[in-house]
């Protein structure tokens, strides 16, 4: 160790990580003025925001681990809270009420929950000895079953499924019995039909659309198809930063929020995707790398939970936007235009960073 | 209590197994997201490449202004004007009903029928556009343009539309353009008219729509999703329709019209040497303006059934009995077959009878005219001659001679719609009405009465041959076309539908001119109201035709459907003719009050405006 790494960790902050997490951003910020027609002031926005979350990351890294998990249940207790509070006082757009004024800011509740959720269950199992018992199960699942219903109702079917399975990350790491688990897909799998008629007619519709979007071109399968002109016009090298003709002549909806991948296929191709796919590996390659090494089953578990939620976002994003799975509003990490969501991924990977730079034996590895 | 002793390895290598177990699963997701993205971005590209550049890229095809037509002395008859119109893309808009609201309050607009418009368009193709109003104000355009961020979906679109200057007095030539419609497209090259919205439906317009037409342009745009153009990637300029250049004189054409005011009738002049229709006008007309952008089916309704059969063109379609302007035509037969010699004389007593017991054939003077020869007979239109001389020359000879005046077949204009007209014959009637000729027949079709019937451009053109001495030429609407680039182009003449007419001793027509010279200028002819200014000689021949049976008693009592048709036929100069004219009025009483004096102003304002013509001619000289 040389004394400038020495110096970084004695601030709790990881150059691998943060440079890796400012690579991703970089390619977000340039993807995003082309996606947003060349408006800076849409750059400049996200720029700040950016600095907010790499506030925060750097912020919460300062945290220790054993602070988190005293924090953790009103962290937990205050997400709650807000997402009861976006029920009653929530701020309607597009149909669904998934927004919070707080006079300065306005926020997603249902975001704070896809922290809060991992942190609550990383730290009731990891107090016990584990496996968990049945009786730390059965808490668990009520701890996790109330915001994702709450989510589920704004109605945001997406959050709240992603968050659902942070929670079940969690609880499988933990070494939930194979039993549990072959009982729970069974029971889910009896309850699929259940779902399918309790969900909205418009989710349905999507599900239905990823199967033969050229059935309806101009209503639920327009999303997809022309997603996948944008994707699959891009080529092996792409059309150029600036020239992706869908995006720019606006046959691509929500170009610069959840489907911006598209936009990114579209202009810099399959080779850019793979460089794009390079530079996400080296943030959960590092965050793996965290996981692995960590000094306690706490430590160990919210680690690992919240790197594969955020590689699970990014995965679904993709999936959604190459056509693989239906259209749930799930944006890509770090790059997809919005405010909460990457306040938020940067705050997990904050506590990530704490959780690295927190070790007492770091020189161990 | 021991269970709750933790064992640190335990949890340690569960942790570690589930932990690869999810970066196994985790990895293959991500091998088949690569495998997807390959899949569409190289596998796929070339599909997926078209399908970008039909987004982006539309073909839209540029209407060729449609050529212009004008009459021969220069004066637009049709005309394209800017026409702006309203129309919606239904599919982006959200609120349609709101919309509609709203742009109500902003300009006048039939809120039921847009509904109904709407509405009825479920088989329609997704994104295309569709009128809710047409030809509007350059007021609401610019009260449009200003609110136009309020209306997704909603545009103006600006496109040319026909006019008429002359409305009704060029209707029944030039004819008019209407909205094509899915038979109008089974007669013509479809990729020449997409995109075109009006096609001739009669008339000129119509018959001449090849010429009119043009050659169709396209232009390459890039559009973005909202279908805005933004910019023109490539460019096809049409090729516009040629202008087409009519015989008709605007002119003259007004001046029947003003004749015909009144009246339902035709007035024909005709330019001897070239053919050419200087005025072929048919009233009651009607305004082909309506008919463009569609005419209302209360307003169609109303042309449909008014009396004076606005739509129908008495020049070419109106067939009637001609009357005594036959007398000419036929005498000239009488001549030629040596039945009748200019020296032989008819007792005329008023009437005229097959036998002594036999039914009294008419006069239309009462008191007859006493001793007549030809000369006499043709001036003072005395039908008791003409009676004898039918009987001479009997019905065959009668028809001979008729139809070498063109009388009984179409005179081949260069516009469709020509009626035959009919000169009867013992075969003819015996074929039509399966009845056997009687002598009686005879005697009124040599007066022009009976069966025959002939149209208002038949008796032009008679009256052409009778001044040309035999001469047959066509008469015709159209003179040149002229495209783009200053090319003209004459029409191709119709040939002569049948030869000249020889006659065995031409100084017959000599002598039936100056027989027609007096019904104008001597003081016994029944056209003595009818003589030109400047001294200007004319030769004519007037017409009553019967329309009831009962010939007798004052005009004035009788039902106006009853009256007699006002004929007449003539041309001038009569020694060295220029023109021809030929006047009908339905029920206008008589040849000599009513259809003469309208010949003579036709006659009047050509020689007028020839002499000013001419001056200025000589003046710029």
């Amino acid at each position: 160790m040389n004394r400038g790494s020495n110096l970084f960790l004695r601030l709790h902050v990881d150059l691998a990580l943060v440079g890796s997490v400012f690579i991703v951003c970089t390619i977000g910020l340039i993807l995003l003025y082309s996606a947003s027609n060349g408006s800076s002031e849409v750059v400049f926005r996200q720029l700040v925001r950016m600095m907010i979350g790499l506030t925060a990351m750097l912020s919460i890294a300062q945290v220790s681990p054993r602070a988190l998990l005293k924090l953790s249940p009103f962290i937990y207790l205050v997400g709650l809270l807000l997402l009861i509070a976006v029920h009653f006082f929530g701020d309607t757009s597009g149909g669904a009420a998934r927004w919070l004024d707080l006079g300065i800011v306005r926020f997603q509740p249902a975001e704070v929950m896809k922290i809060a959720v991992p942190l609550m269950l990383a730290a009731i199992i990891s107090n016990r000895p584990l496996p968990p018992s049945k009786r730390s199960i059965l808490l668990c699942s009520l701890i996790l079953v109330v915001p994702v219903f709450l989510i589920y109702q704004q109605p945001d079917l997406g959050t709240s499924l992603l968050v659902g399975f942070s929670g079940i990350i969690v609880l499988f790491l933990g070494g939930v019995s194979w039993r549990a688990i072959r009982y729970v897909s069974l029971f889910s799998l009896c309850a699929a039909p259940l779902a399918w008629v309790s969900i909205h007619s418009y989710q349905r519709e999507r599900i239905r659309t990823l199967f033969n979007p050229e059935n309806d071109p101009l209503g639920a399968g327009y999303h997809i198809i022309q997603s996948k002109i944008a994707i699959g016009s891009g080529g092996l090298y792409g059309k150029g930063w600036l020239n992706g003709t869908q995006s720019h002549l606006e046959f691509l909806p929500e170009r610069a929020t959840d489907f911006i991948f598209a936009v990114y296929c579209e202009e810099f191709g399959l080779v850019g995707v793979l460089m794009l796919m390079a530079a996400y590996l080296l943030v959960i390659s590092r965050g793996i790398h965290v996981a692995r090494n960590a000094q306690d089953t706490f430590e160990r578990l919210l680690s690992a939970s919240l790197i594969i939620t955020f590689v699970t976002y990014i995965i679904v994003n993709v999936m959604m936007v190459v056509g693989l799975i239906p259209v749930v509003g799930v944006p890509l990490p770090l790059i997809s235009y919005g405010g909460t969501s990457m306040v938020t991924m940067m705050a997990s990977l904050g506590m990530v960073m704490s959780i690295l730079t927190h070790r007492k034996f770091y020189s161990r590895d | 209590m021991l269970m709750e002793i933790k064992n640190k390895d335990s949890e340690r290598s569960i942790f570690f197994f589930r932990l690869n177990v999810i970066t196994v699963f985790l990895v293959v997701v991500l091998v088949c997201i690569v495998f997807r993205v390959f899949y569409l971005q190289i596998l796929n590209h070339e599909h997926f490449i078209t399908r970008a550049q039909e987004n982006r890229l539309k073909i839209q095809p540029i209407v060729p202004p449609r050529g212009l037509i004008y009459s021969s002395d220069g004066v637009l008859l049709a005309g394209n004007k800017p026409s702006f119109s309203l129309l919606v893309v239904p599919e982006k808009v959200n609120d349609m009903e709101g919309s509609i609201l709203r742009l109500s309050r902003l300009m006048q607009l039939d809120t039921g029928g847009v509904k109904e418009t709407l509405g009825g368009l479920k088989e329609r193709t997704s994104f295309q556009s569709v009128m809710l109003k047409n030809q509007l104000t350059e007021q609401e355009v610019a009260i449009f343009s200003v609110n136009r961020f309020r209306f997704p979906g909603f545009f103006i679109d600006s496109s040319l539309v026909r006019y008429y200057p002359m409305g009704s007095d060029m209707a029944h030539i030039v004819g008019y353009v209407g909205k094509m419609n899915s038979r109008d497209l089974l007669g013509v090259d479809n990729s020449n008219y997409r995109g075109t919205r009006f096609i001739g439906k009669i008339g000129i317009e119509s018959m001449q729509e090849e010429i009119l037409h043009g050659k169709a342009g396209y232009q390459k745009v890039e559009v973005n999703a909202e279908g805005r153009v933004l910019r023109v990637v490539e460019r096809k300029d049409p090729i516009p329709g040629s202008n087409v250049h009519l015989a008709v004189s605007s002119m003259m054409q007004r001046q029947a019209f003003q004749l015909l005011e009144g009246f339902s009738g035709a007035v024909v002049m005709l330019e001897l040497e070239s053919g050419s229709l200087l005025a072929s006008a048919s009233n009651p007309s009607f305004d082909p303006n309506l008919f463009v952008d569609g005419i209302s089916s209360s307003a169609y309704k109303k042309l449909i059934n008014s009396p004076g059969k606005p739509l129908f063109n008495r020049v070419l379609q109106g067939q009637y009995p001609p009357g005594s302007v036959v007398k000419p035509l036929i005498a000239i037969g009488a001549l030629e077959s040596a039945v009748e010699t200019t020296g032989s004389h008819v007792y005329c007593p008023g009437f005229y009878r097959l036998n002594d017991k036999g039914r009294r054939y008419h006069c239309w003077s009462e008191k007859g005219h006493g001793k007549v020869d030809l000369n006499n007979a043709i001036a003072r239109s005395c039908d008791v001659y003409f009676y004898q001389l039918a009987k001479n020359v009997g019905i065959h000879g009668l028809k001979e001679s008729l139809l070498s005046f063109g009388l009984g077949s179409q005179t081949g204009v260069d516009l469709l719609g020509e009626k035959s007209g009919l000169v009867p014959s013992r075969e003819w009637k015996k074929l039509a009405l399966g009845e056997s000729w009687y002598p009686g027949e005879t005697l009124i079709s040599g007066i022009g009465q009976g069966f025959m019937l002939a149209t208002p451009i038949q008796l032009a053109q008679a009256a052409a041959i009778l001044a040309r001495k035999g001469l047959v030429t066509p008469p015709r609407y159209l003179d040149y076309y002229q495209s783009i680039d200053g090319l003209k182009e004459e029409f191709p003449r119709q040939p002569a539908r049948s030869p000249r007419l020889q006659l065995r001793d031409a100084i017959h027509w000599d002598v039936v001119r100056d027989a027609m010279i007096d019904v104008v200028h001597s003081d016994f002819g029944t056209a003595r109201s009818a003589r030109l200014a400047d001294g200007i000689k004319f030769a004519g021949k007037t017409g009553t035709a019967q329309v009831s049976k009962v010939n007798r008693g004052s005009m004035k009592q009788k039902p106006m459907v009853l009256r007699d048709h006002a004929l007449f036929i003539g041309f001038a100069p009569a020694h060295k003719p220029e023109i021809a004219v030929a006047v009908l009025v339905e029920n206008g009483g008589s040849g000599s009050r009513t259809a003469a004096p309208m010949a003579q102003k036709m006659m009047d304002a050509f020689f007028h405006n020839k002499k000013k013509v001419d001056d200025l001619a000589d003046e710029s000289r």
